[in-house]
């Protein structure tokens, strides 16, 4: 492996920082790479964490230049775009990636907080149930979204994307929020059993298909439903403004950040018992 | 102890722990949000038999409502927990939920919670959604306007009720003029409600009566028109008393309340200002005059 320079690392308080050694686009599976592993440890101990580097397990150390101790307080750097399942299972701390991110990333976690500067692969927060994490660019697909086979997926935690994400976000999700402030791919809530779909951009299409119950809504431009929803009213959602209230007030979207007001509200999936519901925004306000 | 010529009397108030809750009523403005909130706090003015009391509070300078909609505080005081979910049941339900645009929050960081929006939600005949937001259950009731917002439980916490004083004046406009000042001063203090209508209470009760099966009856010493007929604790003089009663989420709010409707109830005309107890005997919390004012 040859090294290159690592990007500087800028940490607020103590904390363990983690500088990727070098560029490469092997798969690197670091599920260790998480707060509840760090307690207790100092920079030898958490350098000696099992990591796979393709098909080889190697350790922290041999793909990262580890610095520092303390669980509350993470920061990964570098080349991380094939680094996978960060903070994948977290239960508390904080994890801060510069720069883009690979897969999976925060999937299962419980708790905790995980903010990427930068872009993230494929299945943010899949199969989350507590904490939240924030993409300030671009994800990929599925996000908050159920693996292939599993029944649901998100069943709490908040995911806030501040780009566009791909198809599929929070497909069978159980409970939670995902916001998406771009937008989004195809059959965004696809299957939802309930929780929370916002998108401030354009919404899919599909969106919402094979839904049980629910909430999508869609803040920008939205696509022609499936025929399997029915328009029920327009109308001023309360509910709403009380998640645009909580988000802006935690600082999670800029305020005034997406806009309330009237929206169309449509019943479905019918295919689904039709206890789901989309809402979008009146664009002519 | 005199303030602006008026005395001060050296006695205290007696007051009484009870169970509060503070409700955030919300409506898309603050004239519907007040109408809901004065429609919920309405007939509660005495626990004796309203079943709870009741008033309103503004918001806090800066406070938000969850939904960022105009709204008003209301503060609700029972003697048990058990009392306040069925009061808040009752109240909310009928009055909140029935007002056009309404929705209905907790207004308290309690450990200790009622049941409210979780029972209300059945209104929605199966219809009815819940939002889980910042570990907060809000249940999204169908109404015909569109969504009844109410929070699953609200937080109940140990108060104080029965904080009082009296303002004695030679003529019912003065007497009138003290008490529309003190309770004007009295609003502003956060986590207080005077219940009674206007926040001003006429009809003072003492706890006896010549009738049997009659707990109380008129505080026959302080009505002016039985002088001479019956042990007056009037002087010379006073042909009017008005007496405000306070119930508050903390033992400083009523302080602080009565100490700011004292200093404005001090205006030409009222002779006296004075409180009722029963001897210090029942009462938890004492509030005496002097103290209050010298502060």
């Amino acid at each position: 492996m040859g090294c290159i320079a690592c990007a500087a690392l800028v940490l607020d308080g103590a904390g363990v920082t983690l500088a990727r050694k070098e560029s490469s686009s092997i798969p690197v599976e670091a599920d260790s790479i998480c707060p509840d592993r760090f307690v207790g440890l100092g920079p030898t101990e958490i350098a000696a964490l099992p990591v796979y580097y393709g098909r080889r397990k190697v350790t922290l150390g041999d793909l990262f230049e580890v610095e520092g101790a303390g669980a509350a307080n993470v920061t990964v750097s570098g080349d991380l775009k094939a680094v996978k399942k960060i903070g994948q299972g977290m239960s508390m701390g904080r994890v801060t990636v510069t720069g883009d991110v690979g897969p999976h990333l925060g999937a299962s976690m419980t708790g905790g907080e995980i903010v990427v500067q930068g872009n993230a692969g494929d299945w943010v927060g899949a199969h989350m149930s507590g904490g939240r994490i924030v993409v300030q660019g671009d994800a990929g697909h599925f996000v908050g979204a159920a693996y292939s086979g599993e029944p649901r997926g998100v069943r709490g935690g908040t995911i806030i994307v501040g780009g566009n994400a791909g198809r599929e976000v929070g497909a069978r999700m159980r409970r939670g929020l995902i916001v998406v402030l771009g937008d989004t791919g195809e059959f965004a809530g696809a299957g939802m059993l309930a929780g929370s779909v916002f998108v401030g951009g354009r919404l899919g299409g599909r969106p919402g298909a094979g839904m049980k119950r629910g909430t999508i809504v869609a803040f920008g431009e939205a696509p022609e439903l499936l025929p399997t929803f029915r328009y029920a009213c327009s109308y001023r959602p309360v509910f709403l403004r009380c998640y645009l209230q909580s988000l802006e007030a935690s600082g999670l979207i800029a305020s005034p950040g997406l806009p309330d007001g009237e929206f169309r509200r449509y019943v479905g999936d019918m295919n689904s018992g039709g206890r789901g519901e989309v809402l979008i925004r009146d664009q002519s306000q | 102890m005199h303030i602006n010529g008026v005395k001060i009397e050296d006695t205290f108030a007696e007051a009484f722990g009870m169970w509060g809750s503070r409700l955030i009523v919300t409506g898309d403005d603050l004239g519907w949000a007040r109408t809901a909130a004065e429609a919920a706090t309405g007939f509660a003015t005495s626990i004796i038999g309203c079943g709870c009391e009741a008033g309103t509070n503004d918001l806090a300078p800066g406070e938000l409502t969850p939904d960022g909609r105009p709204g008003v505080a209301a503060l609700v005081f029972t003697t048990s927990r058990k009392n306040m979910e069925a009061q808040l049941l009752q109240r909310v339900g009928q009055a909140v939920m029935t007002s056009a645009t309404s929705a209905c929050y907790d207004g308290l960081a309690a450990e200790e919670k009622v049941k409210v929006g979780g029972k209300l939600r059945y209104f929605g005949d199966g219809f009815q959604r819940s939002k889980l937001l910042d570990g907060r259950r809000l249940w999204r009731v169908p109404v015909m306007d569109g969504e009844f917002v109410v929070e699953e439980s609200f937080g109940v916490v140990q108060a104080v009720g029965g904080g009082n004083f009296f303002m004695m004046a030679d003529s019912l406009t003065a007497a009138l003029a003290a008490a529309q000042a003190a309770v004007a001063a009295m609003r502003a203090v956060p986590g207080a409600i005077m219940p009674f209508p206007g926040g001003v209470v006429r009809s003072g009760s003492k706890v006896s009566s010549r009738y049997k099966g009659q707990h109380v009856s008129s505080n026959t010493p302080y009505c002016p028109t039985l002088r001479g007929q019956e042990d007056s604790a009037l002087r010379e003089g006073e042909n009017a008393v008005l007496e405000i009663v306070v119930d508050g989420l903390s033992e400083a709010a009523v302080a602080e309340a009565m100490r700011a409707g004292i200093a404005a109830a001090c205006l030409p005309g009222v002779t006296r200002i004075s409180a009722g107890n029963y001897g210090g005997s029942l009462g938890r919390f004492h509030f005496a005059l002097r103290e209050l004012v010298g502060t």
